[in-house]
């Protein structure tokens, strides 16, 4: 176990047989689906999987949501706000699952949290300072996509549309959602790819086909694990698998993916 | 984002600190009514006011949510609110901002219950520093006693029950209150508090706080809020 910087108040430092795998990217670059799949299958391989990501919190997510429903949240103001949700679900969700043995995915951890930090003018080492409890992680998986372009065609075809805050409007950089959404994300890939180096990010070019993601994900993954790669057939079992789960709603990616599994 | 000690604005911020029941609050309240009557703008800003944070902290409370980690920095997120709604403008418009407890509570309330005390500090190190800090020096005991007899039930994290020195509440709250008011006086020199003996009287204790504000006042200022 290791902190980035200073630890958790009364955390004894200790080896825990759990695992700790992030997957970070910027909005809307499939973050949320990787992580259901990568969920699915560590399970059929006899994992167990806590999943969790931001404004996630028990303690602090409902007064996240309901403060960026109004218009004075302040920026110093936001980044305390998610660091109280961050440590909540550390302390209380992801410490006991990596002590119990859990494989523990988080969609987004710290470093989001500082980039969006940073793109808003906060000092650099103070946000730092402040994620220092965090504890470094087994492996961050960069969902990285090239251009802010390319994910307003996701966004636009997943038919979710622009929001607010992912497209950085208290920023006021554009004259509306579109413009605004292309510079505030645009500053933001320029932090992460700072971010990877310094972080030692292992990067996934996600502008690729879900299936072919997945799979390297999956490569990657079992590395972290320490445990043999899987094979063609091991994919399509879970995805099979996942589908039987979801019933009568499985989403496009999953029968896009399965559909190209199939010979 | 500007740093602590580094800000440069027309307006005077005071601040009092002190354990509960100290008479800190009482002596604020004196002063405001003092600078108002002299036609100062002056806006007062408490600990624990943020309405985006208040719904939180309130729940965690009742709800038990808390761990030390969780609890520093929920109540930083509040002060951040303060500080960027109540505190910074009315500065930067020249007025005078009075605080009922400012960083040095975080400082003295999170290190006693097991936050590192450099982390604490740089968590809220976008604080705007004080022109004049006081700190309502009183002993301990007679602290305690205009608490736990103003209250017949001490709330849970007041006593600091969640800490684990005793089940007891008033015995937990007296060793609370104890390395809380260690802190505090490591602090004295570290930020320059200015003390104030709070066993003294109230009348005695604001013609001091008076006397040592004044020369901080802008005489062109006064009347005209009248």
């Amino acid at each position: 176990m290791q902190f980035y910087g200073t630890p958790l108040p009364g955390v004894e430092k200790e080896v825990y047989p759990g695992k700790l795998i992030v997957i970070e990217g910027t909005d809307g670059v499939g973050r949320s689906t990787h992580t259901a799949l990568l969920r699915t299958w560590l399970e059929a391989r006899g994992h167990a999987v806590l999943d969790t990501g931001m404004t996630r919190s028990i303690l602090a997510a409902r007064g996240i949501k309901e403060a960026k429903t109004g218009t004075t949240l302040g920026r110093v103001t936001m980044q305390l706000f998610y660091a109280t949700d961050f440590i909540d679900r550390l302390e209380n969700e992801m410490l006991p699952a990596l002590r119990a043995g859990f494989v523990v995915l988080t969609d987004r951890y710290i470093y989001s949290a500082i980039a969006r930090a940073e793109v808003r003018g906060i000092d650099s080492a103070w946000i730092r300072k402040i994620y220092g409890m965090a504890l470094v992680p087994d492996a961050v998986f960069y969902l990285r996509i090239k251009t802010a372009q390319q994910l307003v065609e996701r966004l636009l075809s997943s038919g979710r549309g622009f929001d607010y805050w992912e497209s950085g409007m208290d920023l006021h950089l554009g004259e509306d959602l579109y413009d605004s959404f292309i510079e505030y994300q645009s500053r933001l890939l320029k932090v992460f790819d700072r971010l990877t180096g310094e972080y030692g990010f292992q990067v996934l070019n996600a502008s690729r086909s879900v299936r072919t993601v997945a799979a390297d994900l999956r490569h990657a993954v079992t590395r972290v694990l320490d445990e043999p790669a899987p094979t063609a057939e091991d994919n399509l079992s879970v995805i099979k698998s996942r589908r039987d789960q979801n019933g009568a709603k499985p989403t496009t990616n999953l029968v896009d993916l399965n559909k190209k599994a199939l010979p | 984002m500007i740093s602590y000690g580094q800000h440069q604005f027309p307006g005077k911020l005071f601040v009092v600190e002190g354990t509960d029941g100290s008479g800190k609050s009482t002596q604020l309240a004196l002063l405001y009514q003092w600078l108002k009557s002299e036609g100062y703008p002056v806006f007062f800003s408490e600990w624990n006011s943020s309405p985006l944070v208040k719904d939180t902290t309130k729940r965690a409370k009742k709800r038990h949510l808390f761990t030390p980690a969780t609890f520093s920095m929920l109540h930083a997120t509040d002060f951040a609110d303060r500080t960027e709604r109540d505190i910074l403008p009315p500065l930067k418009a020249g007025a005078i901002v009075l605080a009922d407890r400012y960083i040095y509570t975080a400082f003295a309330r999170d290190v006693a219950r097991g936050c590192d005390r450099s982390w604490v500090r740089d968590v809220y190190s976008f604080a705007v520093k004080p022109t004049v800090a006081f700190f309502f020096r009183a002993p301990l005991n007679v602290a305690i006693d205009r608490i736990v007899s103003g209250r017949p039930n001490l709330k849970y994290y007041e006593a600091g029950l969640d800490l684990g020195w005793s089940d007891d509440a008033e015995e937990s709250f007296t060793i609370f209150q104890g390395k809380i008011l260690d802190e505090y006086d490591r602090m004295v020199s570290e930020f320059g508090l200015t003390v104030i003996d709070a066993s003294r009287s109230i009348e005695r204790q604001q013609r001091e706080m008076r006397m040592l504000i004044a020369p901080h006042l802008d005489r062109k200022k006064a009347g005209r809020a009248r």
